[in-house]
């Protein structure tokens, strides 16, 4: 259920060309508080690209992208926006040659986050990452790695989280965990967060609303029941596998 | 021994250079710079010596020119390689995803290098003191605006290359050490530019450092300081800077319209 008029995240007509090559097409959606909103699709979907938009490392095509209202193409908004929200991927690591308390400092620093060692201590306590604290970044693991990067994400409070496929290296019991924690904060801080993630149970545990993308397109939207339903599907994951397979749906 | 194996090995390397021109250049580009280097400072020496001129105090003019020219090298360096430094770890998209600005992100790293470039000084200073005795402070006051020349320089040819990295990705990652010495004839570090041939005194005149190397014996030798050089050195090294950040802000606008950004860190 979608709690409030207003979206903190509108995309309208959002496409993205690589020469010929049209990776996202004219793809429009809407991100609320306190709601997780999964983005769904294989490989090449698009899925990554729209989050690369949304956080103005790829610029559109075309299609107009407000967060809090503001256009993050503007740079004096940009900055605003950035401040409010953050990103987590496990594509993308911290700095290899720092401790894992300095990494999170700098972080901390970037997002001008105020007593920063509390907030530190609170995350690495939240993450579990109190053994590794001290530990050079390039010692960890990657369940650890990814850990930290989620840690990262919530140094500065982010109203909105952008989180590309955050479970994949987690080990069953911290990946549980972590679904769990960010339920709860969706729920406490009425955050916004938007996922992609291939693991399909999660996807249906975790969402709230699910964009399904294939070929750069929204081929189908709403909560996990009804996209499932859409397809005549049993579960997501058929879904997804048809889908990714090109079988007729 | 498998003859195959080592065969296996040696495709592994040379498929490198099959796929890589900076790879290819790379191979006479080192020897190329070295024979020209040493070359004119044995033109320079003979020069001297077979004109019967006054030998000029050697050590102080290599021993100056190195630490001077090393100020210039870890200045580009304080940029180019902090940069590569967030892409090698894949940090890179965590920074720019962070309210952090591209102006501002430059200034830490011209700060970074101004650390880097002092301390460098400050021990390579020492060194030649308590090594081989030589004082580099005898150049005085004027050593101040010879540094601040040299800095910018660095400068404009890290973000030269950073610009460079930003577009064409890793492979150009060869150019964080190399480019800085292709100045390095030019800049008539070891010798005067009288020593050059005529095209490349032309290119010399075009090369701030140049200025400041002259400027440096000049001192050394007990001569008086020509300040009309500290002028085109601050002169040529404004524009210089000036067209690096022109050129910075457009590599980086036209790698997030590719999407090319988010490669640096992933």
């Amino acid at each position: 259920m979608r709690l409030e008029s207003s979206p903190v995240l509108e995309v309208n007509k959002l496409s993205k060309s690589f020469n010929s090559f049209q990776a996202v097409k004219e793809v429009s959606f809407e991100l609320y508080r306190g709601e997780i909103l999964g983005l769904l699709g294989p490989n090449g979907a698009g899925k990554t690209t729209i989050i690369h938009m949304l956080l103005g490392l790829t610029l559109p095509t075309s299609g107009e992208i407000r967060i809090f209202g503001l256009n993050p193409e503007k740079s004096r908004q940009r900055e605003k926006i950035l401040g409010r929200m953050n990103f987590s991927s496990t594509y993308v690591a911290m700095p290899y040659s720092l401790k894992v308390r300095e990494s999170l400092m700098v972080f901390a620093g970037l997002y001008g986050v105020k007593k920063p060692r509390q907030k530190i201590d609170a995350l690495i306590e939240q993450f579990d990452l109190k053994d590794s604290a001290n530990k050079a970044v390039r010692t960890l693991s990657s369940g650890q790695m990814t850990r930290l990067n989620l840690a990262k994400a919530f140094i500065n409070d982010p109203e909105i989280l952008l989180l590309d496929e955050p479970t994949a290296s987690l080990d069953p019991d911290i990946a549980d965990r972590t679904r769990n924690y960010l339920i709860e904060v969706k729920k406490t801080k009425n955050m916004a967060i938007l996922y992609t993630s291939h693991n399909m149970r999660e996807m249906e545990a975790i969402s709230d609303h699910l964009l399904f993308l294939h070929h750069g397109e929204i081929i189908a939207r709403g909560t996990p029941a009804e996209v499932v339903r859409h397809f005549r599907g049993e579960n997501l994951e058929e879904v997804f596998l048809k889908i990714a397979r090109e079988v007729e749906v | 021994m498998s003859f195959r194996r080592i065969s296996a090995m040696f495709l592994r390397h040379t498929y490198l250079y099959r796929h890589s021109f900076t790879r290819l250049i790379e191979i006479v580009y080192w020897p190329l710079l070295d024979l020209l280097l040493w070359g004119f400072v044995s033109v320079y020496i003979t020069k001297l010596t077979s004109q019967g001129q006054t030998t000029p105090n050697f050590l102080a003019i290599f021993l100056g020119a190195l630490i001077l020219w090393d100020i210039l090298f870890r200045s580009q360096q304080g940029i180019s390689v902090s940069f590569l430094e967030e892409v090698w770890a894949r940090n890179f998209l965590n920074l720019f995803v962070s309210p952090l600005t591209i102006s501002e992100y430059l200034v830490s790293l011209m700060l970074v290098s101004l650390f880097k470039v002092v301390v460098v000084f400050l021990v390579s200073s020492l060194l030649a003191w308590l090594l081989y005795s030589f004082n580099l402070f005898i150049i005085g006051l004027h050593l101040l605006p010879f540094m601040i020349n040299l800095i910018i320089m660095g400068w404009s040819i890290g973000l030269l290359t950073t610009a460079f990295i930003l577009r064409f990705g890793q492979q150009a990652e060869v150019l964080a050490w190399g480019i800085a010495v292709l100045f390095q004839p030019v800049s008539a570090v070891f010798y005067p530019v009288s020593v050059l041939p005529h095209f490349l005194q032309v290119i010399a005149s075009y090369v701030p450092a140049s200025y400041v190397f002259e400027g440096m014996r000049a001192v050394i030798m007990g001569q008086s300081f020509p300040s009309g050089y500290l002028l085109k050195s601050f002169g040529l090294n404004f524009v210089y800077l000036v067209l690096a950040l022109i050129l910075f802000f457009h590599m980086f606008r036209v790698v997030k319209v590719k999407g090319l950004l988010v490669h640096m860190g992933e």
